[in-house]
């Protein structure tokens, strides 16, 4: 049970940092960024390659740029362009496709096993100390508590608020004298950066990447978002942000014990749209259910009086 | 202060749902100004105001604001001089954000990265006290659990924390009980007279465009035909306002909201 748990939140915290992109795009921005999959294969083939050719610390850094570009041209074309935020990102998410291809110079995979990357780094740093067995949880929780200390503060600067009210008021963010545009523009360049990194840091702590590593992240990311922001919706944003990271774990931790109990390791997807479908439907379906038990109160009285 | 040359605008040219919104206005108001506009269902008054305030480019003519031409600069940066309040309460400001944080984006001062600091809460604070409605103990509260009335005092004091040069006022009462629309309405008064801002208000209840202010416009059809001020408004009573408005447009005056006391 406990390496169920340690390998669930290895994973939980990784994808915590695309949990927390879309925390500001989906949750502050009111942008369902579905360039995300494709932001995340590309983070992980640019943070792969530049980690192969000898340098860990570089391809971070590497992987955050490539989101930042990825982010930008999504934000571009619903802004300055014209087109359907949705639409923008289907897209860039297509198109990315060949582009980490090209990343990846023409194969679909790179291995990963004989390079240094920060997780091997991490974990030689730490071979004779009893923290040894954790190393690859301390690089996933250093990286989560950084994302959400940048976003407690940056989402309190003036740009940060904007940002906010971009997605709650855009009329308002306008007569503060702000272009909604550039908040949209900033917006996407950070989440962005931080989905590149989430997918440069799986790659590099399953020592391999295909081009497929990033299918669904969306809808995995939005479950945990979902489940997250059930449990600390409200309150302060490190607080919310900190729920994302809760989010994320927990989903990995249905997850692996739905394996445990011999669900096909293929269900995850399946898994992951129908808690999307049950989270975004119950508040609309409760909404509703006052109305249909009328309705069928009415009915059934109109039968008995035998109309 | 602000001067409008012959600006029109027409929505969807060319279609059977062709509307001529405003044509061939012009208008010129002098620093201090307080304007209070009335005029018939679509005579143009919220085109007129959108036309100033940017949310669409005109036509034709231009738009001057203090010396400065405004004629194609886009709403978000004309915003910096031209402060606006809608009917909808809910349309001024951010709900799920605190009434702290919805001042500090209003009032924006510091760069791209300063935070709220502790002499901004000071000042937030002493201004929310002047609207006496005790929101300067809720500033950590979200806008969205005020009540419209609140909203609206709240947005009142966006739109002027930083003095505009113009203020536009489209019916900005008329979704709230009398009481509270009578304190906003004060409010509205103490802060432009405070600050001496040239003020455009929207407004369907006549008593109170002859009332408030210092000059009245009457629209119709897209135009101004009416303008008074000075000695001949302040003899004025609605019914000489409303024989004026027949007079300048060939019509009765028909707004399904107007109120005549």
């Amino acid at each position: 049970m406990l390496t169920v748990a340690t390998a669930a939140l290895e994973l939980g915290l990784v994808y915590s940092l695309t949990v927390l992109a879309l925390f500001l795009s989906y949750s502050m921005l009111n942008v369902c960024d579905l360039s995300t999959d494709g932001c995340f294969t590309l983070g992980a083939a640019v943070g792969a390659v530049v980690a192969v050719s000898g340098h860990p610390g570089l391809s971070l850094v590497a992987a955050m740029a490539a989101g930042v570009l990825s982010g930008f041209v999504t934000a571009l074309l619903q802004t300055k362009m014209g087109i359907n935020s949705l639409l923008a990102g289907i897209i860039v998410n297509v198109g990315l496709y060949s582009v980490n291809m090209a990343v990846l110079g023409g194969s679909p995979n790179i291995n990963m096993n004989k390079t240094t990357t920060i997780f091997s780094t991490v974990k030689s740093l730490l071979a004779d100390t009893p923290l040894a067995p954790f190393s690859d949880i301390l690089v996933g929780a250093v990286a989560a508590a950084l994302v959400i200390a940048f976003l407690s503060l940056f989402l309190n600067t003036r740009l940060g608020l904007s940002i906010r009210a971009t997605g709650d008021n855009p009329d308002m963010v306008r007569s503060s004298s702000v272009n909604p545009a550039f908040t949209t523009i900033v917006g996407l360049c950070v989440s962005n950066a931080f989905t590149g990194l989430s997918g440069c840091l799986l790659g590099q702590m399953q020592k391999s990447m295909d081009v497929n590593i990033g299918q669904g992240v969306v809808t995995i990311a939005l479950a945990s978002l979902l489940i997250g922001s059930t449990l600390l919706g409200r309150g302060p944003i490190p607080l919310r942000a900190f729920g994302m990271v809760v989010g994320a774990f927990i989903f990995r931790l249905v997850y692996a014990i739905a394996l445990r109990l011999h669900m096909p390791a293929f269900m995850l997807k399946l898994v992951s749209s129908v808690i999307v479908v049950l989270a975004l439907s119950i508040p609309y379906l409760k909404g509703q259910w006052p109305v249909l038990k009328r309705r069928l109160a009415y009915r059934s009285a109109v039968r008995k009086e035998g109309r | 202060m602000l001067e409008l040359t012959h600006v029109s605008k027409t929505f969807n040219p060319g279609t059977v749902n062709e509307k001529k919104a405003l044509i061939d206005l012009s208008l010129h108001l002098d620093p201090g100004d307080f304007v209070t506009i009335i005029g018939s269902n679509g005579a143009g008054k919220s085109t007129l105001f959108n036309a100033i305030a940017g949310d669409f480019m005109a036509d034709s003519g231009s738009i001057v604001l203090d010396g400065k031409d405004i004629t194609f600069l886009p709403s978000h940066k004309r915003s910096k001089d031209i402060g606006r309040l809608f009917q909808d309460p809910m349309r001024g400001s951010a709900p799920h954000m605190t009434i702290e944080e919805n001042l500090a984006l209003a009032a924006g001062s510091g760069g791209w990265f300063s935070h709220l600091t502790a002499a901004d809460r000071t000042r937030f604070r002493d201004q929310l006290a002047l609207l006496d409605m005790g929101l300067e103990d809720r500033m950590r509260q979200p806008v969205g659990l005020l009540s419209g009335g609140q909203r609206q005092a709240l947005t009142l004091l966006m739109a002027t924390f930083c003095p505009p040069k113009l203020l536009l006022l489209d019916e900005h009462t008329a979704a709230l009980d009398p009481a509270t629309a009578e304190k906003v309405l004060a409010i509205t008064k103490s802060v432009v007279e405070g600050n001496r801002i040239t003020t455009l208000m929207v407004t369907h209840n006549m008593h109170q465009a002859l009332e408030m202010g210092n000059r009245t416009l009457m629209m119709n059809a897209g135009g101004i035909v009416l303008d008074v001020s000075g000695e001949q408004r302040a003899k004025m009573t609605v019914a000489d306002l409303l024989a004026q408005f027949k007079l300048g447009a060939g019509k009765d005056l028909d707004n399904d909201r107007i109120l005549l006391s």
